[in-house]
């Protein structure tokens, strides 16, 4: 027989996502000023209001600060191998249609060691949800580039500032063949929970970046700050664009600052799923 | 006329799981029939030769069996799908060789972590790198046990012919759910591409051993994933069915939950270790042909086994004492059947033919002082009878 503990019942006047939340995971490791505990938060909203019941959500990321996340959600939840979220959830979306499968990880694990692995994801159109974090570098290992950091920005691998073209993540998505496709930031935090609700609800891949501050990395390189600071940068300079078709024009410059960061929900489409 | 239209009425002949009888099938075939007849219901791989075989099958065959047949991108790809697969319930398989095993190794790891069941086909070839795509190997058994960064058990079997594809294969799928770990059949080049008699018993005479689960009703209490029963091994529920599961790659507690301190680490680490170690006699097998006299014993597996056993039986024609060990589990190892020959006194040395350089060996010499002759090949063809019959006459 298995050892068991009774669960502690919460207390009377609980908010809405408690129960989403696993609150004996608390306090999480993330740092203050953090994007993303909001994207949690975010995707807890989304689950509530998916009126789908919480067994038939599962959440699963990889690793790096965003791959905390699956450990904080209160549902099945899986923490994998480093880039190797997306063909995880593959097997649990295809071996389980039913489920509602949701991938959230940062822009390192998904686009850097897990790039193959998300342009096939898209390409077959897997019944899942992706949320990924892009919050320009490396965070938990201290501040490194990655293939998102802008030209310019400055890493502690790249101490000049990067050099190399950085991927525009909708328009990758967009043309890999993802049926919805938004970006947002924690600052548009109703936008983006509708974004996921939005992708939770359709059949096939939605790829959802959110633009979250990494005060503690990529803020201490780039002299940005805290993670309020950031999300000002967001309130400046951020033009909402629902359905705009040039998203190759959409990269995100951090220095230039009449450059606008393009947001909004790209690409809704129909398109055959995987199992269709 | 014939009733073309009463001849579409006719149902088509409903696709069965397990294909009852006697067959002449290649062993990569039949490791496909053993899987299907064990209930393997998630397939993920990625072509490379010389396992290519199991996975074509298994497309043809699998999705008209309900079950999902996925070409993943790469192996990487594969073996994550294939936890995933399993950890929603499945039981799940992937084949492939030599380069591709080794793309799957992080992942083979972070299914010993997370404790879920999984099976891989190894079709070995002549081996590092590239090697000798085509032909045959025998190196990956080091591989096999050690691959991964870290330690934790794995059970790997070494079928010497397609019957043995067969059963073993079905072995290997309730042996990993039974012990919650990644179960490897390495197969060889010549072992998978040979065709032989396969004999397939009825459904009801194959045994099947799923993995245990919860035992009370999802939302009764908390369930704990990482609490082991007295045997080592957790019961494990699985994605939808309702118990909120946590699982990670990181040392976790017995929630699931990360727990990042050297106490619970060794705890966990030497459990995974243990599970297997101090089962090792209900899963470990093998086959011994005069072994209870022999001054000399021969210790073969897979391919090499069959020219061994041709060796071996010249010898004894001849007059000479030896005998034959053969591994049909070689993690866990035999070591308790060896230390027993050895103690018994009447052993004079080992005899290890092997198609790589000597990795069976070094597990044979660390527990003897006793000679350990080798006889290598890097790989590309079997060794014959005559040289190892050569080495016994010695
Ligand atoms: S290092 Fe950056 S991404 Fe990681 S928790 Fe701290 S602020 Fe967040």
């Amino acid at each position: 027989m298995s050892v068991t503990e009774q669960v502690i019942q919460p207390a009377a006047n609980i908010h809405p996502i408690d129960n989403l939340l696993r609150a004996d995971r608390l306090p999480h490791i993330l740092c203050p000023g953090c994007g993303i505990g909001t994207v949690i938060h975010g995707y807890a909203h989304a689950i509530a209001a998916s009126g789908l019941p919480e067994d038939q959500h599962v959440c699963v990321s990889g690793i790096g600060c965003s791959g905390r996340a699956a450990g904080y959600v209160n549902v099945d939840s899986y923490h994998t191998t480093h880039g190797r979220a997306l063909p995880f959830a593959l097997g649990i979306a295809v071996h389980k249609p039913e489920l509602k499968v949701t991938v959230i990880s940062g822009d390192g694990d998904l686009a850097s060691i897990g790039g193959n692995h998300l342009i096939h994801a898209a390409r077959r159109n897997v019944d899942m949800t992706v949320i990924c974090i892009n919050n320009f570098n490396y965070g938990m290992t201290g501040g490194q580039v990655g293939p998102t950091t802008p030209i310019g920005a400055k890493g502690t691998t790249a101490p000049d500032g990067a050099i190399e073209q950085p991927f525009n993540l909708p328009y990758l998505a967009k043309a890999t063949g993802a049926v919805f496709v938004a970006r947002w930031t924690i600052l548009h935090v109703r936008e983006f929970q509708d974004a996921v609700l939005r992708s939770m609800n359709k059949k096939g891949f939605g790829f959802i970046e959110v633009l979250a501050p990494c005060p503690t990395s990529f803020g201490k390189s780039n002299k940005i700050g805290d993670g309020l600071h950031e999300v000002e940068i967001y309130r400046q300079r951020c033009q909402i664009r629902h359905g705009a078709t040039n998203l190759e024009e959409f990269d995100i410059d951090l220095i230039d600052d009449t450059k606008p960061i393009v947001v909004g929900n790209f690409v809704d489409v129909e398109r055959k799923h995987f199992l269709g | 006329m014939p009733d073309n239209a009463a001849a579409a009425r006719v149902p088509a002949k409903k696709p069965s799981r397990v294909l009852t009888g006697t067959h002449f099938m290649v062993g990569d075939h039949a490791c496909a029939e053993g899987a299907l007849a064990a209930g393997m219901d998630f397939f993920g791989g990625y072509p490379i030769t010389p396992s290519t075989e199991i996975a074509e099958l298994i497309a043809r065959r699998l999705p008209p069996l309900g079950g999902r047949f996925v070409q993943m991108e790469d192996e990487l790809a594969s073996i994550a799908a294939i936890i995933g697969a399993s950890a929603a319930g499945a039981r799940s398989f992937t084949a492939t060789s030599g380069p591709g095993f080794s793309l799957m190794m992080e992942n083979i790891g972070l299914a010993a972590m997370m404790e879920v069941p999984c099976v891989i086909a190894d079709v070995q070839r002549a081996s590092p790198s590239t090697g000798l795509p085509t032909m045959v190997g025998q190196s990956d058994i080091l591989q096999a046990r050690w691959g991964s960064h870290g330690d934790y058990g794995v059970i790997a079997y070494c079928p010497d012919s397609p019957q043995e594809c067969f059963d073993l294969t079905v072995r290997a799928f309730n042996d990993a759910d039974k012990y919650r770990v990644p179960v490897f059949i390495l197969l060889d080049e010549v072992v998978g591409h040979m065709a032989e008699r396969v004999v397939i018993p009825p459904a009801e005479e194959i045994p099947i051993v799923r993995r245990k689960g919860p035992n009370f009703p999802p939302g009764e209490r908390r369930f704990l994933g990482y609490a082991p029963d007295d045997d080592m091994v957790p019961p494990m529920a699985h994605a939808g069915d309702g118990y909120k599961v946590h699982m990670t790659g990181l040392t976790h507690d017995e929630k699931g939950y990360p727990a990042l301190t050297p106490e619970i680490h060794d705890k966990l680490v030497n459990r995974l270790v243990d599970k297997i170690r101090l089962h090792a006699s209900e899963i470990e097998m093998h086959e011994e042909i005069a072994l209870d006299d022999a001054e000399t014993v021969v210790v073969s597996f897979g391919c090499t086994a069959r020219s061994a056993r041709h060796a071996v039986n010249e010898a004894r024609a001849e007059g000479i004492s030896c005998g034959l060990l053969r591994l049909i589990t070689v993690w866990p190892f035999p070591e308790r059947r060896i230390r027993e020959l050895i103690e018994r006194g009447k052993v004079k040395r080992f005899i290890v033919p092997e198609i790589n350089l000597g990795q069976l060996r070094r597990e044979i010499e660390r527990l003897t002082q006793l000679p350990v002759l080798r006889l290598n090949h890097a790989g590309g063809a079997m060794l014959k009878p005559d040289a190892i019959l050569e080495l016994i006459r010695s």
